[in-house]
């Protein structure tokens, strides 16, 4: 393995990590060992505030939920974009600021676009 | 980076200049300015076609020039090419206005949508790295892709637009990793570089990173046996659309495939030049036999059209890229003729699609069916057609190049080939007509019907200014 | 275990990474195998973001620390939840889409095969080409951060691809709605001009009526 300087800074993620895998498997693997477990029906079924559940938890998603979240990647993606070219503005590349502005007003003019279409309104 | 690097870009400039304009006017305007915005975007197709035209004038055979940071690179081949896609694409444009309107899917995005892919096509003609390479293709693909599922309320349109996303999607996952493989071994995007890498030391890897290219760019192409998509995604697309298809994308992917086969793995051609002559073989035949049991239009057109990719293929590989470029040429001529005919025909506000709705139209429209019958004849490849002398130019580069099995394959395919397309002539002119078409009100379709007819039966005098242009074009290629 | 320890002091930071990099490693091809294996699509999807967070570490490991963290923004905060979406949305019954499994499974193994004997042409013939390792880009500081190496030539040697990029995420734009939205018909919007220029002279009318009358 190559030497990377900025592993040691994701040091306390991987403590993180290790913490929760105990953790969780010890609280869920305690439940099954030490807890009597004598299911039936009614423990198993769901529970919803002690009313009989209306209808099925699988309900189909509006289409609509789509379009919001693909015009949301899109958005995402484009504010992914801007980190490197924010932390690198003080290098003093006009070049730079002038490209990122271009592929910013190609984008915004999409969004004008779905701004008028009213893709972005709900009802 | 100065001016006249970007002065390579100048096309693709012009062409999203125009699509972001019209984006805007037609959503500000409404649906009622998509007739304005369609002839605006035909006008501007034609616009840069014309400039690019002027530019390739005069210029010495070898004449390229590098665009920014070296990712582009256009010579005489790159504009030459260009060229055939801007006008394709204007035609199959016009086209589609029709039956759009008569389909209530009238709008903008549609012109706006050609507008952009075209852009995407001219940035990878234009690509001299394959990380440009790679999004010129995919801004194409993604514009092809929903075009194909224009009319979204057609559960057939919807479903051949899905095909073609899934299998597009999976070609660009076999692209890139091809791409990432001859990073690895080359250490280099760039296509001079890829060149010179390979040319020293052709490792291994990098021939297995160019297959995975290879197939990729085949499937584009529709080589088989990489053509499984286009059957269902001809059938089901709204058929302008399909006209599109059928000519400007394939193009478009095979100037592509000679670029990078000429250009970056050229030092490796004795280890690919033999697998052509094996896929042009089983693409001729395969186009002609599919096709015979189809009653749909547009599934025969689609057979057809993988066939005729077959002998243009066989071009490319008899080693010769002069004769690809003429076969695509007027492989478009005689394809856009016939999509217009069959746009042409519809009884009852319904678009006819099978060959049976064919029958009797030389009674009922004498003239319309002669030129369906001109365009069927230059596709089976019949003398004194223009068809017939495409064909017979890549078998004469096939036999030239000592590939004489597969000029003999290919005229198999052309005689089994001959078989469907007179069948149509036949069902025009011997069966009787069932019941009367509509009118027909669209000029934009009759002059594309008259034109590419007349165009079949002219281009005997056209061949020999193209063959000249194109072999100027190709000089740059090989080596 | 004298030599291992002699290895910890001579290298710091190294070891723990090399194990790292197998953990990561087999929780990613674990979670691989279950997404395409698990009976529950919901389940497969959820599998599927555990390998994207494997994977953002393994990019960790390679370096590529901006990589990982789009892999967590992009993949696991947006794509996985338009996965999830998609997979709600359509009530598709996947045990249907499986029952070909057993009759397709020769094909498939075949493709395995020659995909295999591919990965064992490269293992045999290992040759690069020189300065492959190295690449050719341009260059960066090399005591630049990831990401501001990444910002260092993104948007100035990179320029077009870049610009490129900004064209296909516009033409997702107009694909998305083309394809999926529909017309707002119906719809009650505030007009807040109107709203606001309504004068009561307009709209009101006083009516004086006498009892036993009505209106």
């Amino acid at each position: 393995m190559p030497y990377i300087p900025y592993l040691g800074e994701y040091f306390p993620v991987l403590i993180f990590l290790a913490i929760a895998v105990v953790l969780s498997s010890a609280m869920v693997g305690m439940a099954y060992l030490v807890a009597r477990q004598k299911p039936d029906k009614e423990k198993n079924s769901a529970y919803e505030c002690g009313f009989e559940a209306f209808d099925s938890a699988r309900r189909r998603f509006d289409v609509r939920y789509y379009l919001v979240a693909i015009l949301f990647i899109i958005f995402d993606l484009e504010v992914a974009f801007l980190f490197p070219w924010a932390i690198t503005l003080d290098d003093g590349s006009v070049f730079a600021f002038w490209s990122m502005m271009v592929f910013l007003g190609v984008l915004t003019i999409g969004f004008i676009y779905e701004w008028k279409k009213g893709a972005l309104e709900w009802e | 980076m100065d001016l006249l690097s970007l002065s390579t870009l100048l096309p693709e400039i012009t062409l999203t200049l125009a699509a972001l304009l019209l984006l805007m006017v037609g959503v500000f305007m409404g649906d009622r300015v998509t007739n304005a915005v369609t002839q605006f975007a035909v006008l501007a197709l034609l616009l840069v076609a014309a400039a690019l035209g002027a530019t390739m004038w005069g210029v010495e055979a070898d004449f390229h020039l590098t665009g920014p940071q070296g990712f582009v690179d256009v010579s005489l081949f790159t504009s030459l090419i260009k060229l055939m896609v801007l006008i394709t694409a204007a035609g199959a444009l016009l086209l589609a206005t029709g039956y759009l309107r008569r389909e209530e899917i009238y709008k903008p995005e549609y012109a706006v949508l050609v507008l952009l892919a075209v852009t995407g096509m001219c940035l990878m003609l234009s690509a001299s790295n394959f990380l440009m390479l790679y999004m010129g293709l995919e801004m194409q693909s993604l514009c092809l892709y929903v075009l194909a599922a224009f009319r979204r309320d057609a559960t057939r349109a919807t479903e051949a637009g899905l095909k073609y996303f899934v299998l597009g999607a999976l070609a660009s996952g076999l692209l890139l990793y091809g791409i990432s493989l001859v990073y690895g071994f080359t250490g280099s995007l760039s296509f001079a570089e890829v060149a010179t890498a390979l040319s020293q030391d052709s490792s291994r890897g990098a021939l297995v990173g160019f297959g995975f290219i290879l197939v990729a760019l085949l499937f584009k192409v529709s080589v088989a046996p990489f053509h499984m998509w286009v059957p269902d995604v001809y059938e089901g697309a709204p058929t302008p659309v399909t006209a599109f298809f059928s000519v400007v994308p394939k193009i478009a992917a095979f100037g592509l495939l000679m670029k990078v086969c000429y250009g970056p793995f050229a030092p490796l051609q004795d280890k690919w030049l033999w697998l052509l002559p094996v896929l042009a073989a089983i693409t001729m035949l395969w186009g002609a036999i599919a096709a015979i049991g189809q009653t749909n239009l547009k599934r025969l057109l689609a057979y057809s059209s993988i066939g005729h990719v077959g002998f243009a293929l066989m071009g490319l590989a008899a080693n010769d890229p002069r004769s690809v470029i003429v076969y695509l040429a007027f492989y478009a001529v005689m394809s856009l003729g016939v999509f217009a005919v069959l746009l042409l025909m519809h009884r009852d506000e319904r678009m006819l699609e099978t060959i049976d709705d064919l029958a009797g139209l030389s009674r009922v429209h004498p003239g319309l069916a002669a030129a369906m019958a001109i365009l069927m004849f230059s596709m089976a490849g019949i003398p004194p057609l223009v068809g017939f002398f495409t064909k017979l130019y890549v078998f004469v580069a096939a036999v030239q190049a000592d590939l004489i099995w597969l000029a003999v394959i290919g005229a198999v395919a052309s005689v089994v080939g001959a078989y469907y397309y007179l069948n149509v002539i036949k069902v025009m002119y011997f069966d009787e007509p069932v019941a009367k078409y509509d009118r027909f009100t669209d000029g934009n379709l009759t002059g594309t019907v008259t034109a590419m007819a007349v165009l079949s039966v002219a281009g005997l005098l056209l061949i020999a200014p193209v063959v000249m242009l194109a072999q100027y074009a190709v000089h740059l290629l090989k080596p | 275990m004298e030599t291992f320890l002699a290895y910890l002091n001579e290298a710091p930071g190294t070891v723990l990474p090399g194990l790292m990099f197998y953990v990561l490693a087999i929780v990613l091809l674990y979670a691989g195998v279950m997404v395409i294996t698990a009976r529950n699509p919901v389940h497969s999807v959820l599998f599927l973001i555990l390998a994207f967070f494997n994977a953002a570490g393994l990019f960790l490991l390679l370096g590529a620390e901006f990589i990982a963290m789009l892999l967590v923004i992009v993949y696991v905060g947006a794509v996985a939840v338009l996965f999830l979406f998609v997979v709600m949305m359509l009530d598709i019954d996947f045990e249907q889409l499986r029952k070909g499994f057993v009759r397709n499974l020769p094909l498939g193994l075949l493709a395995g095969v020659v995909l295999a004997a591919q990965g064992i042409m490269f293992a045999i013939s290992w040759s690069f080409a020189e300065g492959a390792k190295e690449g050719k880009g341009p260059t960066v500081l090399s005591s630049a951060t990831n990401t501001e190496q990444i910002g260092q030539v993104l948007y100035t040697h990179y320029m077009l691809p870049f610009q490129v990029a900004g064209l296909v995420l516009l033409v997702a734009m107009i694909g998305a709605i083309v394809l999926t939205h529909r017309g707002n018909t119906g719809v009650k919007r505030q007009k807040v001009a109107a709203q606001n220029s309504r004068r009561p002279a307009d709209v009101l009318k006083l009516n004086s009526v006498n009892p036993g009358e009505g209106v």
